[in-house]
């Protein structure tokens, strides 16, 4: 029950931030952290605990993003039901990839570079039909109101942001904690030995990946209402893909807490080289892809292992540890 | 009716295309081959050769086919420096690790040369850069000629060095089984970083045959890779010959897809096959295995 108590409380601290924070750029820093973690968590339920990883959640994040933006523009739909549009649809897309590729065994680096071709071939997409403003990109029209999901002031962003990321952050929780979680995790480390013990793992991972899309998804309609402005570049192009699967990595992969350290790491990282170097093109994806590799040379357990390792260190690890090892002797 | 006088043309300029993006596949499809891995960061080392041969040429007035000299060994060294000193050391005993470690590269050089030379489109100039053949009755220009030709050639050099040469059994020895090449003496890290170098080298010699038809931005990579990750999954994972046939299948598809559907929407031909090939036939045209 320990990690549960963990995550209420720490997401009741930083629910606590629009009262505590009366600046909006350090209100926007919180918002683009929850986004990120979002973003993480949503590739951490396939990649971290499922064992599978994608190249391509653009597919995902962009396809949450058009389908609010599009419907809105094209057919007038509220944006709120936007939301549940993009992020069903972004989880059909998951799915949809999910049955294509695991149907047929795909696994490791074929997984990865089919998802990479998918996302590539929507943001070909994107370019070429007219509904999406192809290569120009859609303006979502300024109306402020939270009717139209446009709030006024930050904080009304920084509640959606909030419940979306701690949707996602419960779900990991009970993926940790579940029968269908045990499953995905016994098909990440040995999918022979789980399918000999009866573990259906098309289906485990069919609900991994349509999790996954469908969390991915709710960050790009997040996104696309922050910013009110989407090109297929921006939402289908390779930065999203990249930076979902660099916060849960640099936090620690298949852990609850690892894209939520993951992404506030990533943050500050990105803030710092706002400061210090400016806002040049390409020089924050040059920081994030030195980060990946380092990480993956140095800590490939990302900071959640390098906090579980300090921890193990302690007297009470150690205690817990030898209680376990008398429990399971006796 | 579909006009021939159209479609020859094209074909054999899809052709002569195809030659280039089956050196470049040819490269991955040795790596992936010996070291069992994807190297998600061909293309950006692709785009590091432009800009080798366009940088020589415009600070020093060397002609991209002298370039051949310098380009293609300064590439090996490259490749065998980041296979020894990054690469190699990443992997922790998991290939998901070598495909992230790989993207990560690929980022971080992308960005870099975004960074330094900004998003420009850069040519070379050269004084047959217009200059055509008669191939068929079709006229073609002639740099893509040379390319063509030399793309063969480097295949059968590639091919003389895997069979008839020390190395060329040492790093066959090591694709088939590392622990017995281990125990025959091969030294394995050494010749891992030779055969990545071998394969980063053949994207010099591709740079320095495309250079005079191409351009060279930042994000030029990002075209050839997926075309040659498909090149290589069509004709099947750390094959020669597929990775040979895919290449002018590919060029040939995506030069009709062009003329037909447009150019956009011509690419989208190539990555339908990669998906297709993927999902059917993993093992690919010439493969044998997954």
């Amino acid at each position: 029950m320990r990690p549960l108590v963990v995550l209420a409380v720490t997401f009741a601290l930083i629910g606590l931030a629009p009262f505590a924070i009366a600046s909006d750029y350090w209100l926007n820093l919180v918002i683009m952290t929850l986004y990120a973690a979002l973003l993480g968590q949503a590739w951490n339920i396939l990649g971290g605990y499922g064992g599978q990883f994608s190249f391509g959640h653009a597919a995902f994040f962009g396809t949450g993003a058009y389908a609010v933006a599009v419907l809105q523009v094209e057919l007038g739909l509220n944006p709120w039901l936007g939301l549940a549009a993009g992020g069903l649809l972004a989880a059909g897309v998951g799915a949809f990839v999910g049955f294509c590729t695991f149907r047929y065994g795909l696994r490791g680096s074929y997984f990865a570079l089919v998802t990479l071709a998918f996302a590539e071939v929507l943001r070909i997409l994107s370019n070429s039909v007219w509904f999406t403003g192809a290569g120009v990109g859609i303006l979502i029209p300024l109306e402020r109101g939270a009717a139209s999901f446009q709030f006024v002031d930050k904080a009304g962003f920084f509640w959606v942001i909030w419940g979306m990321a701690l949707a996602a952050f419960a779900t990991a929780w009970w993926i940790g904690h579940s029968r269908f979680g045990a499953q995905l995790m016994a098909v990440r480390d040995n999918e022979d030995a789980a399918r000999a013990l009866g573990v259906d793992a098309f289906r485990v991972k069919m609900a991994a990946i349509t999790l996954s899309g469908f969390f991915s998804g709710l960050a790009g309609v997040f996104y696309a209402q922050y910013f009110l402005y989407l090109d297929p570049y921006i939402a289908y192009g390779p930065a999203i893909s990249v930076e979902s699967l660099l916060v849960p990595i640099i936090g620690g992969m298949g852990t609850i807490f690892g894209p939520l350290l993951g992404a506030a790491a990533l943050q500050a990282v990105a803030e710092l080289t706002k400061e210090v170097v400016g806002e040049a093109p390409g020089i924050s994806l040059a920081v994030y892809g030195t980060l990946l590799v380092v990480m993956v040379l140095f800590m490939p357990r990302g900071l959640a292992g390098l906090g579980a390792r300090i921890a193990g260190l302690g007297p009470r690890a150690r205690r817990r540890r030898a209680a376990r090892l008398e429990a399971r002797n006796a | 009716m579909v006009n021939l006088d159209i479609v020859l043309p094209s074909v054999l300029n899809g052709l002569t295309t195809g030659a280039l993006y089956a050196l470049v596949a040819l490269g991955l499809t040795l790596i992936y081959g010996v070291l069992h891995i994807i190297n998600f960061a061909h293309g950006a080392l692709l785009m590091v050769g432009l800009y080798g041969v366009y940088g020589l040429n415009a600070f020093a007035g060397v002609d991209p086919y002298v370039a051949l000299l310098i380009v293609p060994p300064a590439m090996f060294a490259i490749g065998y420096a980041l296979q020894r000193g990054i690469i190699g050391k990443a992997s922790h005993g998991r290939d998901e690790n070598i495909l992230l470690v790989t993207l990560g590269l690929s980022i971080v050089i992308e960005n870099l040369a975004l960074y330094f030379f900004r998003s420009d489109t850069r040519i070379v100039d050269t004084p047959y850069s217009f200059s055509t053949v008669e191939v068929l009755g079709a006229f073609l220009p002639l740099t893509k000629v040379i390319a063509f030709a030399g793309a063969l050639l480097t295949a059968a050099l590639m091919w003389l060095i895997m069979t008839r040469t020390d190395l060329g059994r040492a790093i066959r020895a090591l694709a088939k089984e590392r622990k017995g090449a281990a125990l025959v003496g091969i030294d394995t890290d050494h010749i891992f970083a030779m055969s990545f170098g071998l394969g980063i080298a053949c994207l010099g010699i591709a740079a320095c045959l495309l250079m005079p038809s191409y351009y060279v931005s930042p994000q030029v990579g990002h075209g050839f890779v997926l075309i040659a990750f498909t090149i290589v999954v069509l004709g099947g994972m750390g094959s020669f010959t597929g990775a040979l046939i895919g290449g002018l299948i590919i060029g040939v598809v995506e030069a009709l897809g062009g003329l037909f559907l447009g150019e956009s929407l011509g690419q989208i031909g190539i990555f339908l096959i990669f998906i297709l090939v993927l999902i059917f036939r993993p093992t690919g045209l010439l493969g044998h295995r997954v």
